[in-house]
């Protein structure tokens, strides 16, 4: 199933690893502050609101 | 069609309601397109008579590419917005899309480095394409440190508008360096209208799947990230009233 990249094969499977690496990790950044910035307003406007 | 209605979406609440139902679409399309492309791509592609299998990268290096630059115009018109109408969602979308435009431009200096070793011999050189690629990357990094660096979030928004307009000669520069100047060595565009230009068939399709799959993945962090920056940005507006109010 995997091809023969012949003499080419560490420039090309690096670049494929370093730009997933880079992907998963801009994802899983982006996922994680969206989740909690959402968790935190939550709880500031919960926080505003039983203050009047 | 009334134009004027698209400046309902400038209303945070609105933008969020709206990006709600489209976001799952656009996060579906870009895993769908990003993954098929990448394999096709990789698994299902022959090697080039001349570069041999460093052509696989190509599916990497130009979507990177195009996105790298397109993220800086998308930025320059959610810029202007900003300077001219003063809505805050189109300035929170540039501040969203830096991180993203960043990570694309490092990919395409990354992968275009890992390329040129074996095709010129060389990981970098002071060519038109990639200097103005190099600066385009600064450029990010300063729009980004700018953005922490100010406290109010409207004078910053104002302050990294002026950076990305000035940063736009790069963002141009690098689409464009290969035409200006015939020197260096990068070569010209692989993508052309002209049939005989452009590259075969067989690297073509998959690349443009895998141009797809990048455009989506753009768009659906843009705007997940752009909602979180709205949310900070109230949070922000709520415990200063809170302070003020204390």
């Amino acid at each position: 199933m995997m091809p023969d990249l012949g003499k080419y094969a560490e420039a090309v499977l690096s670049s494929y690893a370093v730009t997933i690496a880079l992907i998963a990790v801009l994802i899983v950044l982006s996922v994680r502050r969206s989740n909690r910035v959402k968790k935190e307003l939550q709880e500031v406007e919960t926080k505003v609101k039983s203050n009047g | 069609m009334n134009l004027n209605a698209l400046w309902e979406y400038a209303n945070p609440k609105k933008f969020i309601q709206t990006t709600d139902r489209f976001l799952p679409w656009f996060a579906g399309l870009a895993a769908v397109t990003l993954v098929g492309g990448l394999i096709w791509g990789f698994f299902f592609t022959p090697e080039d008579f001349r570069q041999g299998s460093t052509v696989k990268i190509i599916y990497l290096h130009v979507p990177s590419a195009l996105m790298a630059i397109n993220a800086w115009l998308m930025m320059l018109i959610t810029s202007l917005i900003w300077i001219v109408r003063r809505h805050h969602v189109s300035a929170l979308a540039a501040r969203a899309a830096a991180p993203v435009g960043m990570v694309m431009t490092v990919i395409a200096l990354v992968t275009g480095a890992i390329w040129g070793q074996p095709m010129w011999g060389t990981w970098w050189a002071w060519d038109p394409r990639l200097t103005s690629f190099l600066i385009l990357f600064l450029f990010y990094l300063g729009y980004i440190a700018l953005w922490e660096a100010i406290e109010n979030d409207d004078t910053a928004a104002d302050l990294t508008s002026i950076l990305c307009l000035v940063g736009s000669v790069f963002a141009l520069l690098s689409r464009y360096a290969v035409n200006f100047w015939n020197q260096g060595l990068h070569q010209g565009a692989s993508l052309s209208l002209d049939k005989e230009e452009n590259v075969a068939d067989v690297f073509w399709y998959p690349l443009l799947v895998c141009m797809a799959g990048f455009v989506f993945l753009f768009i659906a962090l843009v705007l997940m990230r752009t909602r979180t920056e709205i949310r900070a940005r109230r949070m922000r507006a709520l415990l200063a009233r809170e302070r003020m109010g204390a």
